[in-house]
């Protein structure tokens, strides 16, 4: 297999890595709805949520903000991160799908290593995401919301962190989930357990207001830090906590994918009982 | 084009284009000063204009409120009200230098254009008090409404005016004669006054009716009414007080207090325009002798807030003392 693989050289790797990735994308760009309902999301919180909530008296100070903001303007990160949120978990149902209808096993039956096409799927996964979050802050933009000029591109780079760490909690969750019913629970157990404990509808300040525990939760939960390094990216500056515990969390989360897909355990000695 | 070529352009770029927005940087900051007086801590904060940063805090009376700058630029007066006085502070030392008497409880004055004198409202006792500056003497004292509180003086030093709070009325002093020779009903509880630079208006803010009147300077009649609306915030907490005109006559600041907005007007077509979101309880008002920037004073949050003229947006907001109530700044 050693051999094989070497004999691929440079271009077998880029040309199945493009090839993991496109299916990614044209997946996404196929599927309308799931485009609508990705932007829908974030936007109904935008303009329901955020404008039952106004708060027009302003929110008080807190990096990296240099003055006093509406909601409105305050929500945006979390929102961003809630598209990469469902994304990353969409990706993990469509890996669960992918696993009942056998196109991941001929996906793995590559001679390129697991790892490897693993992570390429990832990445398939962040570059449909950061298509979703570009149309959101034209949006955004449109909607009056003001952001400094340079925020889409300070973003990206928070962006790719954040959405490999999502999907790389998604892969693992794919991994222990063994059929595609069960994927309710995972909506239900983990992503609004994720999305209500973090910094993305309220500051943590209010959190500590609130209550202890709940502070100390919130400031436990990596999504905070994914949607904190976005809502400093987005004014050009670098959280430096947020960036260790995303780069921290998504590592751990790409070991255990890794892992969960190794043939020896995981869903590889699962999957023969489909044959 | 080749890449040859290619490469030295992008180094040509790399070498422009900091040097482009050292450019901007520069053009935005002339050395500026703002000062603000803290009403709760009897201090005055420092700010640094480029770096936004407060570089000093310095003693001063009791509970300071309106300042003003001596017409040179080397003064600042300050009304130190529970001390009854008006304080002289010399810039360049930073030290009080003497007072000037100002009757009971002074809370604003205004600087009459030739620099020479101050008119100053006592709150407390009913009076306009007019100190002639060089002398430190009492030129003369006129009564006026209840409450007196804002103060200006035409651009031409032919009118005094003042506003008084419980009386709702602009008191207009003549100031050959020395007195009060007509009154103007405003809204209630006017608060502060301004003239136009050319002088053929007078505009004056309402705290509690929550609106903006528009004087004919000629006439001495309201000649227009200019109200608020934000939307989600109550009515009643909109109370204009600081009211700031640029001198091309373009736009109004007016200062909304609890409403912590600054509301953009249109000073020819009195619309407005926009409402800047600010710190709590926004009071007091300064331009920069260039008119590109507005400081605001609020209170409640202890800060002040930067807005850019030219974008009419909120820029940043500084932490200064309690209860920051008056500005100025230092062009």
């Amino acid at each position: 297999m050693n051999s094989l693989v070497n004999g691929l050289g440079a271009k077998g790797w880029w040309v199945a890595f493009q090839g993991i990735v496109a299916r990614e994308v044209l997946r996404f760009v196929h599927q309308r709805e799931r485009f609508l309902g990705a932007l829908v999301r974030p936007l109904v919180w935008l303009f329901v949520f955020a404008a039952g909530f106004r708060a027009a008296l302003g929110i008080a100070i807190i990096p990296p903000y240099e003055t006093y903001i509406p909601y409105e303007v305050y929500i945006v990160p979390g929102l961003i991160g809630m598209i990469q949120l469902f994304n990353g978990m969409q990706g993990s149902l469509s890996m669960v799908y992918d696993r009942e209808m056998g196109s991941m096993r001929v996906l793995l039956t590559s001679p390129l290593p697991r790892g490897f096409l693993l992570v390429a799927r990832l990445l398939g996964g962040v570059v449909v995401s950061v298509l979703q979050v570009a149309a959101f802050l034209l949006i955004v933009r449109l909607y009056g919301i003001d952001l400094p000029a340079w925020a889409p591109l300070t973003v990206l780079p928070a962006l790719l962190l954040n959405g490999l760490m999502l999907g790389a909690l998604g892969m693992v969750l794919a991994s222990t989930i063994r059929q595609l019913e069960n994927f309710a629970g995972v909506m239900n157990f983990v992503v609004f357990p994720l999305f209500f404990l973090s910094s993305a509808l309220y500051p943590l300040y209010r959190m500590e207001e609130a209550g202890e525990l709940l502070w100390w939760l919130c400031s436990l939960n990596p999504f905070t830090h994914g949607v904190e390094l976005i809502r400093f990216a987005l004014y050009g500056q670098v959280d430096g906590q947020a960036l260790a515990v995303v780069t921290g969390a998504t590592l751990l989360f790409a070991a255990l994918a890794v892992r969960g897909y190794s043939p020896a355990r995981g869903m590889g000695s699962r999957a023969p009982s489909a044959g | 084009m080749n890449v040859a070529n290619v490469a030295p352009a992008i180094r040509l770029a790399a070498t422009l284009l900091p040097a482009l927005m050292g450019l901007c940087v520069a053009s935005g900051a002339v050395a500026q000063t703002i000062y603000v007086s803290n009403e709760k801590d009897n201090t005055l904060s420092v700010i640094d204009g480029k770096t936004m940063a407060v570089t000093d805090t310095i003693k001063v009376g009791k509970r300071p409120r309106g300042i003003t700058l001596s017409k040179d630029g080397t003064q600042l007066f300050i009304c130190a009200s529970d001390d009854h006085a008006v304080q002289v502070l010399d810039l360049a030392t930073k030290k009080l230098v003497h007072n000037l008497p100002s009757g009971e409880d002074p809370e604003q004055f205004a600087l009459s254009p030739d620099g020479k004198s101050l008119f100053i409202a006592n709150e407390d006792s009913n009076i306009v008090t007019v100190v002639d500056v060089p002398s430190r003497k009492v030129a003369f004292q006129v009564d006026v409404g209840v409450e007196p509180e804002g103060m200006d003086v035409s651009p031409d030093g032919r009118w005094g005016v003042n506003t008084s709070e419980t009386t709702s009325m602009v008191h207009w002093i003549d100031m050959e004669k020395r007195a009060v020779v007509d009154n103007t009903l405003v809204g209630p509880r006017p608060r502060y006054a301004q003239f136009t630079k050319d002088g053929s208006q007078l505009w004056v803010s309402s705290e509690i009716g929550g609106t903006v009147s528009v004087i004919d300077s000629a006439t001495r009649k309201v000649q227009k009414v200019v109200d608020f609306h934000i939307k989600g915030i109550a009515k009643d907490r909109i109370q204009p007080v600081g009211v700031k005109l640029t001198d091309d006559g373009r736009y109004a600041f007016v200062a909304l207090g609890p409403a912590n907005h600054v509301a953009v007007v249109d000073a020819k077509s009195f619309e407005v325009k926009d409402y800047l979101l600010v710190g709590r309880r926004v009071w007091q008002m300064a331009l920069t002798p260039d008119q590109k920037t507005l400081y605001t004073t609020n209170g409640v949050s202890g800060d002040v807030s930067v807005i850019d003229v030219d974008s009419l947006k909120v820029t940043k907001s500084v932490k200064v003392g309690r209860y920051p109530w008056g500005v100025a700044v230092k062009g």
